[in-house]
């Protein structure tokens, strides 16, 4: 037997006739793909072709059909091909080799690419506007399931509530005070770095106390929240989507948004303004410890200055932004975890979005309510 | 020896499997001849997927042997294309590709072949398993059950490997579409003389399509043979699987 699949071609009159020899299987694909080639012309030549199967030491589904290629081939435009001396065990295989691959779908015509432009910005267009539909209908069913919680207080997942809180409130408080920390004591040393050129190295204080207060502080753990806790947001709610867990809630005339998404918003609405709280007292501590260490300004005087550079109000405008960001950041990952559709990479992609979108919308609220207070004097 | 080694398509002997304090498999032996469907019966949660995962390779063994076509299985899993073709449970169907891709993916991964002539072979395992050639660019989340276990066995098949591992393949599935999967799993098995392992508590594939049937339990097969002879054994847990309520009216029929 040969180890190497082989084909001879042998014309004899107007008939071609061929015969493989060998194993004709998956394993030697690439030479009987060149087999297969190489005969190919002749194939065109002959009025008819006969192949005879009775070298073939071994077949598969793959060497049966480059065979079958060959025999269609052959007997296109009204000339014969015909498979003989067959084995046995070969001829079911062939058979079913014979029924395939007879109906090749119509190539699809390449579209045409403006209008697939067009499609493309028409769709995001119709994307957008679902958008903001999916988020207003979110903010209304959470609004309504308020509602309801404020009619019937017992209602209210008390244990989600408070297990949801410490999730995103409680464990997440080391990361933010870190991260908080080294980003004002970043700017604290930035301050002292540049002011010190023309001697304003005491304004450091008042540029840390109103920076972070006001914007820094909340922005960041806003940020840092939409990543850590709306990302595990939409891949819980997604996941629960994929295995039917929140249609079993709604068949047992439950309502998810009541059971699902009103206390993971509601624990992130209280819990935002906590972190930014915390993460803004980081932020000042990192920079008094760089006033001392690196500005050789002691606490005392930092804790002086600060109390000159700073009044209440920069403080309210910097936590009054909290429970609005973080309405903002539970809605768009819940609500994007709700359109997560069957497959695995649907939840990936949707967690993406939801992380992008809602730090995206996070930062545009930030500069309205920048307008907002600058209007109105804060 | 060497003559019932060249006839069992896997061998096992000895296997004793478990996890932490738990001994799933416990010196258990059993032998698939070549070009049979052998069906595995057992309890839920009695090891018949641990069994067919060990002998695969996913999950490590404590002791014993497993061969496979006349080799011993290491825990080298590079050949494992080509010498079987797996069907997992819910199909495994890798999500981000289409259905095309599926299929011809293990052959992209283990053959240097030209585009065309994949596109061909794909199209023609999904013709073979019962699938339309419009269906091929369709991703796993479109498809129905069934469709994704037709997907996954073309899939499985797509190298014509000589063993065929299938986990409950008829689960899930209407009587309907359970009976046609079983006639093709039979009919792909004589075309392509395939040795079948196949883990099942579908009564009607048992008796239909299996050549033999092994029953696990306790960790050890505690019966093999035909239909007809396991319905005869006098093991308690078999007399319990094949003589209960639901076995019955099939139990009629065969009579």
């Amino acid at each position: 037997m040969n180890s190497q699949p082989l084909l001879l071609a042998t014309p004899s009159g107007d008939v071609l006739k061929l015969r493989p020899e060998g194993p004709w299987t998956a394993a030697n694909v690439s030479a009987l793909e060149t087999l297969s080639r190489s005969v190919g012309a002749d194939v065109d030549r002959f009025r008819a072709v006969t192949l005879d199967m009775s070298g073939v030491s071994a077949l598969d589904t793959l060497g049966a059909w480059v065979l079958e290629k060959l025999s269609r081939r052959a007997a296109s435009s009204g000339r014969s091909a015909e498979f003989v001396g067959v084995a046995d065990h070969f001829s079911g295989l062939l058979d079913e080799v014979r029924q395939v691959n007879r109906h090749t779908p119509a190539p699809t015509a390449a579209p045409n690419p403006i209008s697939l432009r067009l499609y493309d910005l028409g769709k995001a267009t119709v994307g957008a506007r679902e958008d903001i539909t999916i988020f207003l209908q979110m903010l209304g069913a959470l609004f309504m399931a308020v509602i309801g919680v404020l009619r019937h207080p017992r209602s209210l997942r008390l244990t989600s509530l408070v297990y949801q809180l410490y999730r995103i409130g409680w464990q997440a408080i080391p990361i933010v005070a870190l991260i908080t920390f080294l980003i004002g004591a970043i700017i604290a040393q930035q301050g002292f770095f540049h002011f010190r050129r023309f001697g304003a190295e005491s304004y450091t204080v008042d540029m840390v106390g109103i920076l972070v207060l006001r914007e820094l502080g909340v922005l960041i753990v806003a940020i840092m929240v939409a990543g850590r806790s709306g990302s595990a947001y939409t891949a819980e709610l997604g996941s629960m989507k994929m295995r039917e867990e929140i249609d079993a809630l709604s068949t047992m005339g439950l309502d998810p948004v009541h059971v699902l998404i009103l206390p993971r918003v509601a624990a992130l609405v209280i819990a935002l303004p906590i972190l930014a709280f915390i993460g803004s007292i980081a932020a000042l501590y990192g920079g008094g410890l760089v006033a001392q260490f690196y500005g050789d300004m002691g606490p005392a005087i930092y804790i002086a200055r600060l109390h000159e550079a700073i009044s209440v109000t920069h403080f309210e405008v910097g936590i009054l932004k909290a429970p609005f960001m973080a309405l903002v950041i539970g809605i768009v990952a819940c609500s994007e975890g709700l359109r997560v559709k069957g497959s695995a990479e649907s939840l990936g992609r949707q967690t993406t979005t939801s992380v992008v979108k809602s730090i995206f919308l996070v930062i545009v609220l930030d500069g309205l309510f920048a307008i907002f207070f600058a209007s109105i004097g804060m | 020896m060497d003559q019932s080694q060249d006839l069992c398509a896997i061998r096992v002997r000895d296997l004793v499997v478990g996890f932490g304090p738990q001994t799933v498999l416990d010196h258990l032996s059993l032998d698939v001849r070549r070009g049979e469907i052998l069906g595995l019966v057992g309890a839920s949660g009695g090891g018949k997927s641990v069994l067919m995962r060990t002998i695969i390779g996913l999950i490590p063994r404590r002791s014993g042997t497993i061969e496979v076509m006349g080799h011993p299985v290491g825990d080298r899993t590079q050949d494992a294309a080509t010498t079987w073709g797996i069907l997992f449970q819910q199909g495994a169907l890798f999500s981000s590709l289409t259905v095309r891709q599926n299929v011809q993916f293990p052959l992209r991964e283990n053959l240097v072949l030209s585009q065309e002539l994949m596109d061909e072979i794909a199209i023609a395992k999904l013709e073979m398993v019962g699938l339309r050639p419009q269906d091929a660019d369709k991703y796993p989340a479109e498809l129905s059950g069934g469709m994704t276990k037709r997907v996954a066995l073309a899939r499985a098949l797509a190298l014509d490997p000589p063993i065929l591992f299938l986990d409950e393949p008829t689960s899930g599935l209407d009587p309907i579409a359970a009976g046609d999967f079983d006639a093709l799993i039979k009919t792909l098995q004589k075309t392509l003389g395939l040795t079948v392992f196949m883990v099942t508590h579908d009564l009607a594939s048992l008796t239909t399509v299996c050549d033999r049937v092994a029953a696990l339990a306790d960790g050890k097969i505690v019966a093999i043979g035909p239909m007809r002879e396991l319905l005869q054994s006098e093991h308690p847990w078999v007399r319990a699987y094949f003589h209960g309520k639901r076995s019955q009216m099939l139990q009629h029929e065969m009579r």
